[in-house]
């Protein structure tokens, strides 16, 4: 949202927080044609935030996939986020993992690092301390394969950007929440 | 009793089974099977529009006249494109709707084939849900699914989009069975824990104020007759949004009138100042609050809704009660009986007293005149010669629908057809169109504004051809005049555009379609003129001339309070009102 709507009298409701949250919202979809432009949709329609987004088939006899949506904004946007999803027809569940007990996110990446001598070394180092695999190598370049929280593999890249950083590509997140119990 | 037909046939045959009386449609290329089943049956009658639009508008006129769903059958691409606007009105509005648009065959989507349009993609956003058929297997499951999810929870349009192939493919049908979808399940009921803790707060106010809206409407005559038990009980006043007209009598003795933008001084005020405010089946619009930091600072909210998605959108409340109005109303009514409450006697009376106070003002008070028509005392005389009618009321947008609003008062839910969150100028009449056919007898009336009866001007022919008797109450101020008031508020009086150029004669045009035409310019004629339209058996337009000038007031300025009100007496000079702020808002 612009600034201008922002101070609009008609948005800057009472009670409303400036703190902005950074949440994780895992959706259990009907694998149907056209679901995922619903979701995306929505959050163009009404100005919310896509920070990442996955979206893959995770049961297949019953036709299920999941979405996971890394958002941001007012605690109340997100909840506001989480009912107008719940409107979509095909969605079965809309959960907020960032208010569930505890959960795990991964993400993966590829980095692609150019460099000879001294630097081709000092990338091998780096990636392994951070479990980095070599998936493709050539005699002036690596590509690394890296799984792990979003922090870490921006880390990883901050770490390669001096040492010949050519490219990334990554997922976006995953999560689950812990223990025993479905989201 | 399954049975194997074509694709097109099941259309009519689902539409049959799901209690279509009227279906409100224009043929095309792509529609061409679905309007040769038609053809070979009686059950399901055929309205022809002249225009898409117009066809979705008379389905909402019937559909919000009647608590039925309204049927809508388009050809691809431009039929489907002119239902939009319509559809976008009926999402907003939640007005139940299943539209049917032809599609072009299966294996030419995608190819930009002559009139294929992505109708699904475009109407994504402007509907409850849509669906195109990819196969003659799934047709009669979605076709009575759309009509389940356009009239269950929160009501509104669902598009079925049906490539030509699949209306020509055979299949078995099946007539529509006790739907339970695995995913979409709204929820009716009320939590009853909550429903208590609602109770004892109102029993506890010092100054409660129930403020109601369309989704009571929308819960079928009980819901508005548990209103009345528990507003008769408890004594409360009570105030309703511009579609919840007509739930609570607006000749009884706790109506406030209508709130918001150009809602009454009392039901305003009552809402900033209130201790305890009951919203049921509203959702805090813009028009309704005004300047949210300043709106009702000082009260407990309670909010029953069947949308999770409208509680804590703008306004953040203290109770959230999730269910149908209907559902609720009934518990509450129920445990405020059963438990035996009585209003706090003494707050109330003092309650009443300022609330009284406040209704001296006379906020829809206007200057009478003997020489030129007063457009609230055009609908003032047309409320008193109908009133003891079977009437029903739709109308444009501009300020006519205000005055509509301010000065007709609704006894019954489901007389009153307007539009509301999208504010479409052209709705009238066909939404008249379709009320009128969903009750043949009934007097219809469109409160009209001259520029707006433009816009779909050409559903005098659907009038004529299917006998609709509708009248066409034109107050004729020569003005967009809601868009020339606002000229006046923001920029200076430069009335850039909003000058009604070329008008056709009114009274001729009737004349061209075969209709009656009555014109009135004299205050001291207009009751004959009046009961003139009344009784012609015939569809009238009748061109009432009113004062050029006149704004519509109250008004809460945009960017303001509810306790900070334009009213008629000191509404001389509006061009100071807003501030830079307020300018920029709509
Ligand atoms: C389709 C559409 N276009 C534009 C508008 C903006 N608008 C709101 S009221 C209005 C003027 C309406 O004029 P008229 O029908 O004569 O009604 P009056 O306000 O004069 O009673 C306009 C242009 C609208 N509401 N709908
Ligand atoms: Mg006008």
């Amino acid at each position: 949202m612009n600034a201008q709507a922002a101070l609009s009298p008609y948005s800057s409701s009472a009670g409303k927080t400036e703190r902005r949250e950074t949440h994780v919202l895992s959706v259990l979809v009907d694998n149907e044609p056209g679901v995922l432009a619903r979701v995306v949709g929505l959050f163009s329609g009404r100005g919310y935030n896509i920070e990442s987004l996955t979206v893959a088939e995770v049961a297949h006899l019953q036709g299920l996939s999941r979405i996971t949506v890394v958002t941001s904004g007012a605690p109340e946007t997100i909840e506001q986020i989480s009912h107008q999803l719940e409107r979509i027809v095909p969605i079965h569940t809309v959960t907020d993992l960032s208010l569930a007990d505890a959960f795990v996110q991964r993400e993966l990446a590829m980095i692609k690092v150019r460099g000879k001598g001294e630097s081709r070394t000092e990338a091998l180092r780096l990636a392994e301390a951070f479990r980095a695999r070599v998936i493709d190598a050539t005699t002036e370049s690596f590509i690394f394969e890296l799984t792990g929280a979003p922090k870490k593999i921006d880390d990883f890249v901050e770490l390669m950007r001096p040492i010949g950083l050519v490219e990334v590509s990554r997922t976006g997140i995953a999560a689950i929440t812990r223990g025993p119990l479905e989201m | 009793m399954s049975k194997i037909m074509t694709g097109a046939e099941m259309v009519v045959q689902a539409l049959t089974d799901q209690g279509v009386t009227h279906l409100f449609g224009y043929p095309g290329g792509a529609v061409l099977p679905i309007y040769d089943a038609l053809f070979h049956q009686t059950k399901v009658k055929h309205v022809l529009v002249r225009h898409e639009q117009g066809a979705a508008h008379a389905a909402e006129g019937y559909a919000r006249s009647t608590g039925k769903v309204g049927a809508v059958l388009v050809t691809s691409g431009p039929g489907a494109t002119n239902a939009i606007t319509g559809l976008t009105d009926a999402l907003m509005d939640s007005i139940p709707l299943v539209c049917i648009t032809g599609q072009v065959p299966t294996h030419l989507i995608g190819s930009d084939a002559f009139q294929e349009c992505d109708t699904v993609g475009l109407t994504r956003h402007c509907t409850k849900h849509n669906y195109l058929v990819r196969s003659i297997e799934d047709l009669p499951r979605i076709l009575h699914e759309a009509f389940y999810i356009a009239r269950s929870g929160r009501p509104g349009p669902v598009v079925i989009d049906v490539p030509k192939d699949v209306q020509f493919a055979s299949g078995t049908y099946a007539p529509p069975k006790n739907i339970q979808h695995k995913t979409y399940q709204p929820q009716v009921k009320g939590d009853l824990a909550k429903i208590k803790q609602a109770v004892a707060m109102m029993a506890k106010a010092k100054k409660p104020i129930l403020y109601t809206g369309g989704g009571v409407i929308n819960a079928g005559p009980a819901a508005s007759a548990l209103l009345r038990e528990l507003v008769q009980q408890t004594n409360f006043p009570i105030t309703s949004t511009l579609m919840g007209l007509g739930a609570y009598p607006g000749s009884g003795p706790n109506w406030l009138g209508m709130l918001g933008m150009h809602g009454s001084y009392e039901a305003n005020n009552a809402m900033h100042d209130c201790d305890l405010m009951i919203c049921v089946g509203a959702r805090f619009d813009d028009r309704i609050t005004g300047r949210l930091d300043a709106f009702s600072p000082g009260s407990k909210k309670i909010h029953i809704d069947i949308d999770p998605s409208s509680i804590n959108k703008t306004v953040a409340v203290d109770l959230a009660i999730i269910g149908d109005c209907g559902h609720v109303l009934e518990d509450i009514v129920r445990l405020w009986r059963t438990e035996a409450h009585q209003p706090d006697k003494k707050a109330m009376a003092a309650w009443w007293a300022q609330i009284n106070k406040w209704r001296a003002r006379n906020s829809f008070g206007y200057k009478k005149s003997d020489t030129t028509i007063k457009p609230q005392l055009a609908v003032e005389r047309l409320y008193a010669l109908t009133k003891d009618r079977d009437t029903y009321i739709t109308t444009e947008v501009g300020q006519h629908q205000m005055w509509a609003a301010q000065h007709y008062k609704f006894e019954e839910p489901n007389r009153w057809m307007t539009s509301g969150g999208l504010g479409t100028m052209g709705y009238g009449l066909p939404a008249a169109i379709g009320t009128q056919l969903a009750h043949p007898d009934s007097l219809v009336i469109d409160i009209a504004g001259e520029a707006s009866i433009l816009m779909n001007i050409q559903e005098l022919s659907t009038a004529k051809q299917f006998l609709a008797p509708v009248k066409i109450f034109i107050l004729n101020n020569e003005y967009m005049g809601m868009v020339r008031q606002w000229q006046e508020l923001l920029h200076g009086g430069r009335y850039s555009s909003s000058y009604s150029e070329a008008l056709p004669d009114f009274v001729k045009l009737a004349e061209a379609y075969g209709m009656k035409g009555i014109r009135c310019s004299d205050p001291a004629q207009l009751d004959a003129a009046i009961q003139e339209m009344i009784d012609h058996p015939g569809a009238v337009i009748f061109d009432c001339l009113v004062d050029k000038a006149e704004n519509c007031l109250p008004m809460i300025p945009s960017g303001k309070a509810h306790n900070d009100m334009i009213l008629p007496d000191t509404g001389e000079d509006i061009g100071s009102v807003i501030d830079d702020k307020g300018k920029m808002l709509v």
